[in-house]
């Protein structure tokens, strides 16, 4: 490990240093994250903070932020060493963090969450009008078709991020900094905000820029600084490095296959049928069928109904038509319950949302969804323990501490716990709704690895997806669904990008309804 | 992947005490210590027997508020509910008395419709507030109205006493000692100890602190939120029944004024215990802590002439205040999110 030593920064792309972390340690109880990381950030930059799930990427910005304090090292702003009390000390000195998580209240409204702390005032009074207009202008600015009265709990999380941006781009920032801002967006919208950080950037303003798509570093950033394992690996152009270096500079060793090999069989028998299903609002009509050892991929736009079908199926939605077939057998599937009884599992997008229990450790994580199996009158402990030892080993799941709170773990992991818990329940199918968001290059192909370790094993994967790669990377077939209907279902060659955006947008297959989300 | 070091590193036992956990247990001591500092009377057995006695009541009923706080609810109609349910136990013994006499029989028919009265209110605050999909603030707000104005319609506006005579056979129930410990306290214990088992070692109970840390999470885990928190709010019901059942012989009445802030005492005894308002996180043995130090606060002021009784609200008032203040340990951290 004497990377540590290594951080040799190349002379500045963009302006003068703006912000520096030097030497920066911290720990979080017994367990070290950071070890002597050192960073600048320039003026008029874009600085790309590259590494894998758990290499203390978030950590380090939190400190550059103020939100955490470094165990050791210092801060310097603009060659004055400087300690910020807290994170409004940082954003009074024009720090700007936009967190990996989103940091909204849900019940208030998007202008009232712009300008949360900072209300516009007239006297004594909020000045409404003024923040209306302001809170306008800004969501115009990032295309964003969202009113500004309506309550957060209303909006997708895209939008939610959206509003996020929004509100980081109404401080004003000299230095801001986005953890994962993407991982959510939509590829237009990614469109948006690179947009907006070139015209920052432009403006002078230092940006540090977090993600695990590497085509997006490619695109966006000026400098990618690597972390593994919580110290500095590399400081280099970014075209000085090719996307596998980045890679490989991330895990430390070589990715070869990104995905499994599979062999598809189309004349397996079909595990699972779907007829005619409604839901109203959201889904008209949507038939297909699942084959045994499959993996049949969901494309389309955000909205086209994937996720309200999935939830429909598992009975989590009401629907008003259709029928379910499990082997051939109609069954009725009126809760989750139900669903698991068949043999059906589904891991949620929303990992922090309807994931995971972020205030308690990984054991009552695990057994949570299966918790029968470890005993019906009293809860067996041991054999939780037995469990969640095989699922850290299984699914790799790296925590720093195993009795720590699943809300500090690193979002890969939180994942790859998900992914855990999901299958202790031991299903036949698994529906699984977005997999690598915001998960490293290297844990991805771990996931995709498992797929098809599922697959080979007979069990079969519904997979939702927005990521092309994946999509394609993965899936037997795939059913594109526009506007809440299934309008083709996509098999051998077919299975590409074009064929997939003609019907995802509804040029190609059938007419959709008009869909309210 | 050198993140092994990390797990080993953390892997090492800590010896530090939990000083959350043992926060209430502590105080408790510290109570102790007090009480005989100002009165060596404190600690005779007469005092002590007579403070977790008095303690059984509230205790009782806040082991089933620790369930409900626990799925993230809340009921504020236990007082009123306790006045109601020995208002009709007294009503229906009185009856009785004619057709069956003062005898065990009678008194066990009473018990019974405790516990069919405090299954049914418990029921029906959990099922308006789930199905109907009604804030539990509200429906038990609704329901500690209704049930308190029950009782003084019965009552006529006065008191209801229980027949001179029943109050003899169901005398031993608050007054009897088994083995030398008051009655009350067995159950108390008793009470407390399946609790405990029930929500920190069965499926049930962890479904609790699931619905309670997060409805969402627990609702995509196949979890039947409305069931499990309906039962939160029957097993409250069936505690208050218990402990109205004790209840009765010692005061062998009933008025508009009994019960009156039993809900904010359970509250605060389930609150100085640990447990978490806003859900997700609950304790029983604190709870049962939590119960016995508001009743020594009281003692303990019975005993000493510098404070005013007057002023024992004040002090459990802080007291709380203190205790929560404590438990959540921020004052520790210099820096938090
Ligand atoms: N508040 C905390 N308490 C304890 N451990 C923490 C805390 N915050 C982070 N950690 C640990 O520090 C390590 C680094 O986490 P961090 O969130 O910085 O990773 P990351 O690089 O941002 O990962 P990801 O790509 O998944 O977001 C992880 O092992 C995590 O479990
Ligand atoms: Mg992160």
């Amino acid at each position: 490990m004497t990377d540590a030593a290594v951080h040799a920064v190349n002379p500045g792309i963009g302006g003068e240093v703006r912000l520096s972390g030097r030497k920066i340690c911290k720990s979080f109880g017994p367990a070290q994250v950071l070890f002597d990381v050192s960073i600048d950030l320039h003026a008029g930059e874009v600085h790309a903070l590259l590494g894998e799930n758990g290499a203390g990427k978030s950590t380090l910005v939190k400190i550059l932020s103020g939100y955490h304090e470094p165990t050791e090292g210092e801060l310097v702003l603009d060659g004055k060493s400087i300690s910020f009390a807290d994170s409004e000390a940082g954003e009074g000195h024009g720090v700007i963090l936009i967190h990996q998580e989103l940091n909204l209240a849900e019940q208030l409204t998007v202008e009232e969450n712009i300008f949360l702390g900072r209300e516009i005032k007239r006297g004594w009074f909020l000045d409404k009008t003024a923040m209306r207009a302001e809170a306008k202008k800004l969501l115009e600015q990032l295309q964003c078709d969202v009113d500004p009265r309506t309550r957060i709990r209303d909006l997708s999380v895209s939008d939610r991020q959206m509003v996020e941006i929004a509100k980081a781009l109404s401080k004003k920032a000299d230095i801001l900094i986005l953890d994962e801002p993407t991982a959510v967006l939509t590829g237009r919208e990614v469109e948006i905000l690179f947009d907006q950080i070139r015209r920052l950037r432009e403006q002078g303003v230092a940006i540090l820029y977090i993600s695990h798509k590497l085509d997006e570093i490619k695109a966006i950033a000026d400098r990618v600084t690597v972390l593994r394992d919580g110290r500095h690996i590399v400081t280099e152009p970014v075209v000085d490095l090719s996307k596998d270096d980045m890679a490989r500079l991330m895990v430390g060793r070589d990715i070869k296959q990104m995905f499994p090999h599979r062999v598809s069989d189309t004349s397996a028998p079909i595990v699972l049928s779907v007829r005619d299903l409604s839901v109203p609002g959201h889904v008209r009509d949507a038939s297909f069928d699942l084959h045994k050892g499959e993996v049949l991929g969901f494309a389309g736009i955000v909205g086209a109904g994937r996720t309200a079908l999935m939830e429909a199926i598992i009975g989590l939605r009401e629907r008003s038509s259709g029928t379910i077939e499990r082997d051939g057998k109609p069954v009725r599937i009126a809760s989750l319950q139900d669903a698991k009884n068949s043999g059906i599992a589904y891991l949620t997008k929303d990992r922090k949302g309807s994931g995971l229990l972020l205030n308690m450790d990984m054991r009552p994580n695990l057994t949570l969804l299966a918790l029968e199996k470890f005993g019906r009158v009293i809860v067996d402990r041991k054999a939780e323990e037995a469990a969640l030892e095989k699922a850290i080993e299984a699914f790799d799941i790296r925590a720093a501490d195993s009795k720590a709170k699943v809300g500090d773990f690193s979002g890969g992991n939180q994942q790859k716990l998900l992914l855990a818990k999901v299958m202790e329940t031991d299903p036949d199918i698994v529906i699984i709704d977005e997999p690598t968001r915001g998960i490293d290059i290297g844990t991805k192909s771990q996931i995709y690895h498992f797929i098809g370790g599922l697959t080979d094993r007979g069990k079969s994967v519904i997979l939702l997806s927005s990521e092309m790669p994946e999509m394609l990377g993965l899936s037997d077939r795939i059913a594109v669904m526009a506007a809440g209907r299934i309008t083709g279902i996509l098999e051998g060659n077919d299975r590409n990008e074009h064929e997939i955006m003609r019907h995802a947008t509804g040029i190609s297959g059938q007419e959709g309804v008009s869909v309210h989300e | 992947m050198s993140s092994l070091e990390r797990r080993e590193a953390s892997a090492s036992p800590r010896f530090s005490i939990d000083f959350k956990a043992l926060g209430p247990f502590m105080a408790l001591v510290v109570l102790f210590v007090l009480g005989t500092a100002i009165n060596d009377a404190f600690l005779s057995g007469g005092n002590l027997s007579n403070i977790f006695t008095r303690a059984a009541f509230i205790g009782i009923i806040a082991v089933g508020a620790t369930f409900v706080i626990t799925a993230g609810g809340i009921d504020l109609s236990v007082g009123s509910m306790a006045a109601f349910i020995s208002g009709a136990m007294i009503v229906v013994m009185n009856t009785l008395v004619e057709t069956l006499g003062p005898g065990l029989e009678t008194v066990l028919i009473g018990i019974v419709l405790s516990i069919i009265l405090g299954i049914g209110a418990g029921a029906v605050n959990g099922l308006v507030s789930t199905k109907g999909k009604i804030e539990a603030f509200i429906v038990t707000l609704g329901t500690m109205g209704i049930y308190r104005s029950l009782v003084t319609y019965m009552a006529d506006g006065g008191t209801l006493s229980l027949d001179f005579e029943v109050r003899g056979t169901y005398r031993p129930v608050y007054y009897g000692e088994l083995l030398g410990i008051p009655v009350p306290v067995l159950v108390f214990l008793a009470v407390a100890v399946a609790g405990y088992v029930l929500l920190n070692m069965t499926p049930f109970g962890r479904k609790c602190f699931a619905i309670g840390s997060n409805e969402q999470v627990a609702r995509y885990s196949a979890i039947h939120v409305d069931r499990v928190k309906t039962m939160t709010y029957v097993i409250q019901g069936l505690c208050v029944s218990i402990a109205t059942i004790i209840y009765v012989p010692r005061l062998g009445s009933a008025s508009s004024s009994t019960g009156v802030l039993w809900e904010l005492e359970a509250i605060a005894a389930v609150i100085i215990g640990g447990t978490m308002l806003k859900g997700g996180y609950g304790r029983i043995w604190g709870t049962v802590v939590g119960a016995i130090m508001l009743t020594t606060i009281g003692n303990i002021l019975n005993l000493t002439d510098a404070i005013s009784n007057y002023l024992n609200g004040a002090v459990q008032g802080l007291i709380i205040i203190v205790a929560v203040f404590l438990q959540r340990g921020d004052w520790r951290r210099k820096k938090s999110k």
